[in-house]
């Protein structure tokens, strides 16, 4: 019938826009210019809603917002695990997002997403390790830590008036049972690594893992932070590496949890990078080889710099 | 009709003094090591004094298990702290938070009688005195726990001025040097342990300055 009517009075008073709310006309397909082109979904507007499929995707877009966040990776050896993160600020004015938190003197967490939902999940963890502490005077075993967060955030894959936590979480703790590395995702999930990383970019710095970490188990601490740094430099893709662009955390066998301070990491960068394009891995033993024999005492010097508590 | 007693008593006195001495630059804690129950003695070796941050150090005399439970909650809301603020609490801001959580059990106390010593933010020492409910004071120095009653009239006789009798909160520092304040700790603890039967043993004293917390130990006597 409009057809008929294009531009007359009746039209425009017809198509003018409707001071109530309209029910929307049913689904005729996709509207010709829309995000939701790439995913046609009409179960998706909350959570509590499976698909055929049996998909839940408001957990799965939450995924997506832990893919948003910029790179953080972890990886392990048998007694050390190191963290590291990219740092990404808004504008050349601002600060950039703290990524990495203590939350006791052996466990640390590296996030990738929403970081307001990794600061919350943060206290949490803060929250429940001093109240194991101070009911047991022993440190919370770090298995127990990831699996009392997985709860926590399937929690919010269940609930209709909440959403999940657009958040993933490296933590990397220290207990009786050794050194451990786990990603806590928002679905719910955990899983135990050797090495992972999150956050855009992360599959070159995966890739890269993937090459290296059977050498991980044994590795020496500072091997580990090296692999840490090679790794973020790997999701830079082309930018150059220095301290200001990264941070570094390591948490071992007789070291409490800390964050490495600018000094020490633009140092170690210094000693074994060779810095601007990405180097062959043939190229890498050969240079790194040379260097490392020089660098050992000043890392040694460098690592063995006080660093305040809990400091950024 | 007599109204009826309690068969049982939660709380119990495991004896002991405590000591705090503060100077210009330094601060001196000191305490007794005996812990004893009614006339009979636990243990020769229990240390009633705990640093609960950096600069910041308690003795506390009483009843031990509520002294244990205080030092582990100051403890874990120092942690807090330092999660929230990136730094150690200040002795003045951990006085005020002593004083908070004693009195949040202001209807079943804590049987605890402390003495908080340590550097405030400009690095001069400072001691805090306080009752089993909260109420505290700033104070060049003070003493509590079975001995306090033979120790303090002591110590106003030797440091005069700084007597919160005498002076204001505002110079509440004595004018005697680290070494001095320490002498007269043992002079006091020595004078006191011989009349006093709960207090013997060994002396613990700490000492906290700008170079960091010290602790050195002085034996008395074992009657």
């Amino acid at each position: 019938m409009q057809k008929c009517i294009k531009n007359g009075p009746l039209a425009q008073l017809l198509n003018a826009k409707k001071a109530y709310p309209v029910r929307p006309e049913p689904w005729k397909g996709p509207p010709t210019v829309s995000y939701r082109k790439m995913f046609r979904n009409q179960y998706d507007t909350d959570v509590t809603t499976w698909s055929p499929a049996g998909r839940l995707f408001q957990v799965e877009y939450a995924m997506e917002a832990v893919k948003q966040g910029s790179a953080a990776i972890g990886l392990r050896s048998k007694t050390h695990i190191v963290l590291g993160c990219v740092n990404k600020a808004n504008s050349e004015l601002s600060s950039h997002q703290k990524k990495i938190f203590k939350v006791d003197d052996h466990i640390g967490v590296a996030i990738a997403g929403l970081t307001a939902d990794g600061r919350v999940l943060s206290r949490y963890m803060r929250n429940e390790c001093i109240n194991y502490s101070f009911t047991y005077e022993s440190p919370l075993p770090v298995g127990r830590l990831v699996v009392q967060l997985a709860d926590k955030a399937q929690v919010c894959t269940q609930r209709s008036w909440k959403r999940p936590y657009g958040v993933g979480l490296l933590v990397a703790g220290l207990d009786e049972s050794g050194a451990h590395l786990y990603y806590n995702c928002p679905s719910g999930n955990y899983f135990e690594y050797q090495a992972f990383a999150i956050g855009s970019r992360s599959q070159a710095a995966k890739t890269y893992l993937e090459r290296k970490f059977e050498n991980f188990t044994d590795a020496s601490r500072d091997d580990l932070v090296k692999d840490a740094l090679m790794a973020i430099r790997e999701t830079l893709q082309g930018e150059t590496l220095k301290s200001s662009v990264c941070t570094i955390a390591v948490v071992g066998v007789g070291e409490p949890f800390h964050i490495l301070d600018q000094g020490t990491v633009q140092q170690m960068i210094d000693a074994f990078e060779i810095v601007g394009e990405q180097e062959g891995p043939a190229a890498e033993p050969d240079a790194a080889a040379g260097q490392e024999a020089s660098a050992e005492p000043e890392q040694g010097a460098a690592a063995g710099e006080g660093v305040a508590p809990m400091d950024i | 009709m007599t109204k009826q007693q309690a068969n049982w008593s939660p709380y119990d006195n495991n004896g002991g003094s405590c000591v705090a001495i503060a100077g210009a630059d330094y601060c001196v804690i000191a305490a007794d090591t005996r812990m004893s129950t009614g006339y009979n003695i636990l243990t020769r070796e229990y240390s009633k004094i705990c640093k609960l941050a950096d600069k910041c150090v308690m003795a506390s005399s009483g009843f031990q298990a509520d002294v244990k439970a205080l030092q582990k909650q100051l403890a874990a809301r120092h942690l807090i702290y330092q999660h929230q603020h990136n730094k150690q609490m200040s002795c003045p801001a951990m006085a005020q938070l002593l004083s908070n959580t004693l009195y949040y059990k202001r209807f079943f106390p804590y049987y605890s009688f402390n003495v908080l010593g340590g550097l405030d933010n400009e690095g001069k020492g400072c001691v805090f005195t306080y009752d089993a409910v909260g109420s505290y004071e700033k104070v060049g120095y003070s003493s509590q726990g079975s001995g306090s009653t033979l120790i303090t009239p002591f110590l106003d006789n030797q440091l005069k001025s700084p007597s919160p009798l005498l002076l204001s909160v505002q110079d509440a520092v004595t004018p005697l040097v680290e070494a001095e304040a320490i002498d007269l700790v043992k002079t006091v603890f020595a004078s006191a342990s011989e009349r006093d039967i709960y207090t013997g043993d060994k002396i613990e004293i700490v000492v906290v300055n700008a170079t960091g917390i010290r602790r050195e130990y002085m034996e008395l006597r074992k009657d």
